[in-house]
């Protein structure tokens, strides 16, 4: 469903445009099918930012000033700030960019304070999947979702959100694979699978549970792979044991014989896909729904063999990367442990400088650690939290309350307006050398198109500036200089020269050997003979069922879920940009028996609100949303800000919140406004 | 087992080009063939990631024995085929075929009309002014691509496209019979009140430029348009996670036009509305 919300280097016209009521011109179609056909409005989009911005007070307006003015000020403020440091990296620019930025925290500020938006969005899937397996990666390629049986999509509607993945499925499903799609909502996705699984929101887990139940009793686990390759199935039968398909039924709203049909689709697959996006990522226990997820995998041995496997679906152009180049808190470049001294004592070899023998905070403890105090300063390159995150007026206050913040950006974002210093940047994927690693964890090169305006700088030029200032010395002659000593440290990406990226269109990790391919799945260890080839047991995932903390009452009746639309993107920074036809801004979404029952009409203008605020917005009536189910995007959030209705309930494990579950109330405003 | 399925081993089969033997593995076509030893055959309908259509007849070869000649394109090449690709027969059918084109529709945005048209001696304007020809303005109705009839050949690249082969959108067909046939959406309406998510695959595809980008359109239309100032670099899109890859034609430091390579094993040359069109944030400049 939908994908983080972050990155300032997104978007959608943010100049307020109240003076044109939604919809204006255009009758919306109630048809359901699209609900698109709006005429996009003229959009009136963010221009780039072309030279330094400083000011000495945050109730000071802006002025002009040379890059040495700014870097010295911002050399002088981080200084004073060690100690009290975090560092907002950006899962959109370049890997190598991902690297420099983690190693400026780690050396020139002595901290583990460094993650990114991944933890609006997939926190929980490198989380789960890390636990069980060991590593935070996807394990299957694109390609084999085109040679499987049955794919499951799972809170995941590609076909909107990852359009050029769900090309590969469609191919998968043309040569006779069967699709199940689990999803409140009846999505474009949906239209394609043999059945939908219309679950409440926030069921996943039982619904997970009773799946696993079913294959137990109907005597179709893999045996031979439990027994070899997994530890904890006793406490796993004995966990889901309560989840008959009739109890699963009425609290997941599924029907039983739905449930039975897709349990033993896919455990008598000979391969199958199992794919998921933000709808198991972003609740409150998203690590746990993953885990649930996995625990499938592992009782039917649907992982490690090609067209086996578990994929989650990225949001973002380098989220895979940005962790994979250790710019989370817990990792060092590589994926590897900052925990472990032998990793520690390498990286601190290579960079002459001590690393922190701790974790360090992850986004949203660092939002929490401004709130009591402990952080005081912040480099934020190109996000865009303060329209991302849940509860947005929470973090735009937390923002503001910074003794320093420094925003690194293409544009002047609502984040960045909170800066005492903005700095002007590239946009890494046109205006930057570099590589980026997607969803099938191929890595592939990005290459400098355009010229950037103005006074843009690089942003490892900018870093490497500041670390000069902060009197560390790093000579980087290029991108691939970067690479190349990322490659010396990362054992998983040692192969991948430059030349070889080029020759081969991308290469996916683990690549250890320079003259040679791995396949294109991870685990294979899981099934050899040899015990000690196999490896550490995958562990079933011990999780129980915890509804979503905004519950619906009489007050706040209706569950709102957040998504993506095909055309927009995250906080609209950067989709806004272009003038898409199917653009129709933001609406509240309801379903047609809602939409009667509240007697309001499409094009209605609404108020809507959780226990956390309230928006107005105009109201859509959509056939694919159950009663009781609202659907709203964050892609306008100049218009309508949805943030302000999510909940900052986060997931313990990965610190992802609950943004796919609140509750919320509709009202009629007191003089209707109906826009036809 | 091998971790990665190998497929089916394939054999080598030797046909003899123009009296030369030439060996392609089995399943390959005579077009394959052709372009492997070098030699030019055009083609317009034939698209490198969609299944043969043979709607043009443009690229069709003599095969000995075959009563017709046969298009190169969909034709599979078989052991002691005797091909010949330059005879009198193949240059007249290739020079009516490019005769019938050109007469109807305009190829003037067509790559490689014009140097086929000069080598097989092609006269479009042999039928007089009186031949039948598409005369239709170009539909400009909405801000990402253009539709023109009168350039468009009927070759069904971008229903293929559009349809089961890639997009399963299903937006645009063939409707009408005969000279009436021509490619709609539904009810002919507007793209806009159409199912078309703007994908631009269609775009990519078409081999006349029937169907342009609204930038190419504009910016022919006012002369700017010069392929051989604009710089190609393929580089990955900024949008979600999925990493497809873009190729960025630029012309005076502006994203003029965005493809992608029709090898790459993400996007086999596919993109959806926002990789392919929402490129305009980068130059916002001021």
């Amino acid at each position: 469903m939908k994908e983080p919300r972050t990155d300032g280097r997104t978007g959608a016209g943010r100049t307020p445009r109240t003076d044109v009521p939604a919809g204006t011109g255009q009758t919306p179609r109630t048809d359901g099918r699209t609900g698109r056909r709006g005429r996009g409005r003229a959009p009136q989009p963010y221009t780039r930012l072309t030279h330094p911005l400083v000011r000495d007070a945050r109730d000071e307006p802006f002025r002009r000033a040379g890059w040495d003015e700014a870097l010295d000020r911002v050399a002088r403020e981080l200084a004073r700030a060690r100690g009290a440091f975090g560092m907002f990296s950006c899962a959109r620019a370049t890997n190598e960019m991902n690297y420099v930025a983690q190693k400026f925290a780690r050396v020139v500020m002595g901290t583990n304070n460094v993650d990114s938006c991944n933890r609006t969005c997939h926190a929980p899937s490198v989380a789960g999947l890390s636990a069980a397996f060991g590593s935070g990666g996807g394990t299957s390629s694109y390609e084999e979702i085109e040679h499987t049986d049955v794919i499951l999509m799972w809170g995941s509607n590609a076909r909107f959100a990852h359009p050029i993945f769900f090309q590969h499925v469609l191919k998968g499903i043309r040569g006779g694979a069967r699709m199940y799609a689990v999803d409140p909502r009846r999505t474009s996705t949906a239209e394609w699978a043999e059945s939908w699984l219309g679950l409440d929101v926030g069921t996943d887990i039982p619904l997970a549970h009773a799946i696993g139940r079913e294959i137990i009793h109907a005597g179709l686990v893999n045996e031979a792979f439990v027994a070899r390759a997994t530890s904890g199935f006793e406490e796993y039968r004995a966990l889901v044991e309560p989840w008959t398909l009739s109890l699963a039924q009425k609290v997941t709203g599924v029907p039983a014989r739905a449930i039975r049909e897709l349990a033993h689709a896919y455990a008598r697959a000979e391969r199958a896909q199992l794919c998921w996006t933000l709808g198991i990522t972003e609740h409150h226990n998203g690590t746990d729904n993953v885990r649930a997820l996995i625990n499938l995998s592992l009782l039917t041995g649907h992982v490690g063999r090609y067209g086996a496997g578990l994929q989650p679906l990225r949001g973002q152009n380098n989220v895979q990367g940005g962790g994979d180049m250790g710019a989370i808190p817990n990792r060092l470049p590589g994926f590897q442990d900052i925990l472990d001294p032998v990793a520690r004592e390498k990286f601190e070899s290579a960079w002459g400088a001590p690393v922190e023998p701790h974790y360090g905070l992850n986004l949203t403890e660092m939002f929490e650690a401004m709130e009591e105090g402990t952080l005081r300063a912040v480099y934020c390159i190109g996000e865009n939290p303060a329209q991302s995150e849940a509860d947005s007026e929470q973090a735009l206050r937390r923002l503001r309350a910074l003794d320093f913040l420094v925003v690194q950006d293409i544009f002047l974002t609502l984040t960045a307006e909170q800066a005492h210093v903005v700095l002007p940047a590239t946009a890494g994927w046109a205006e930057t050398e570099g590589t980026t690693t997607n969803s099938e964890r191929r890595v592939q090169r990005v290459r400098r198109a355009v010229v950037p305006p103005g006074e843009a700088r690089e942003d490892i030029d900018i870093l490497c500036d500041l670390a000069a200032r902060l009197g560390h010395q790093w000579k980087y002659a290029d991108a691939e200089a970067v690479w190349n000593e990322l490659r010396s440290l990362s054992p998983d990406h040692h192969g991948m020269t430059y030349a070889r990226l080029e020759e081969h269109q991308g290469i996916q990790w683990p690549c250890p050997s320079p003259d040679r391919l791995e396949p294109g799945f991870l685990h294979g260890r899981l099934w050899e003979s040899d015990p000690g080839l196999r490896g550490r047991r995958a562990p079933f995932g011990i999780v129980r069922h915890d509804p979503p903390v905004d519950l619906t009452d009489d007050a706040y009746p209706i569950r709102l879920t957040t998504g993506r639309r095909l055309d927009s993107y995250n906080t609209g920074v950067q989709s806004g940009g272009f003038a898409s036809p199917l653009r129709r801004g933001e609406y509240i979404e309801l379903s047609p028996e809602d939409a009667e029952r509240y007697g309001v009409v499409v094009g209605e203008r609404v108020q809507v609100a959780s226990r956390r605020g309230a928006v107005v917005a105009p109201v859509w009536v959509d056939p694919a949303l159950r009663p009781g189910l609202a659907f709203m995007t964050m892609h306008f959030p100049d218009e309508v800000d949805t943030n302000q209705l999510t909940i900052e309930a986060n997931c313990p494990i990965a610190g992802t919140a609950e943004f796919k579950a609140s509750a919320i109330r509709i009202d009629k405003l007191p003089v209707a406004t109906v826009v036809r | 087992m091998t971790a990665v399925p190998l497929g089916i081993p394939r054999r080598l089969v030797e046909v003899s080009l123009d009296g030369r033997p030439v060996r392609v593995p089995e399943g390959a076509t005579l077009l394959d063939a052709c372009r492997a030893a070098g030699k030019d055959v055009p083609t317009l309908c034939q698209g490198d990631t969609l299944r043969p259509k043979n709607a043009c007849r443009v690229c069709v070869v003599e095969v000995e024995g075959s009563r017709t000649l046969v298009p190169a394109c969909s034709r599979r090449a078989e052991p002691g085929m005797e091909v010949r690709t330059d005879g009198e027969r193949v240059r007249h059918s290739r020079r009516l075929v490019l005769e019938l084109l050109a007469s109807s529709v305009d190829l003037s945005t067509t790559p490689g009309a014009a140097g086929w048209i000069e080598e097989y001696g092609a006269r479009p304007d042999r039928f007089g002014p009186d031949a039948a020809r598409v005369t239709e303005e170009p539909r400009v109705d909405n801000e990402l691509y253009v539709r023109d009839y009168a350039k468009c050949i009927l070759c069904y690249k971008c229903v293929d496209a559009c349809g089961e082969q890639w997009q399963n959108t299903f937006a645009i067909s063939v409707c009408g019979r005969g000279f009436d046939a021509r490619i709609a959406v539904e009810h002919d309406a507007p793209l806009p009140e159409s199912a078309c998510v703007y994908c631009g695959n269609c775009v990519e595809v078409c081999p006349t430029g029937a169907l342009a980008f609204r930038s190419e359109f504009d910016m022919r239309a006012a002369g700017t348009w010069d392929e051989t100032a604009q710089t190609v670099t393929t580089t990955v899109c900024a949008y979600c996670g999925v990493g497809c890859n873009l190729t960025l034609h630029v012309q005076d430091n502006e994203i003029v036009k965005v493809t992608s390579p029709h090898d790459n094993p993400v996007t086999h040359g596919n993109l959806c509305i926002k990789g392919r069109f929402g490129y305009q944030h980068v130059q916002n400049r001021d």
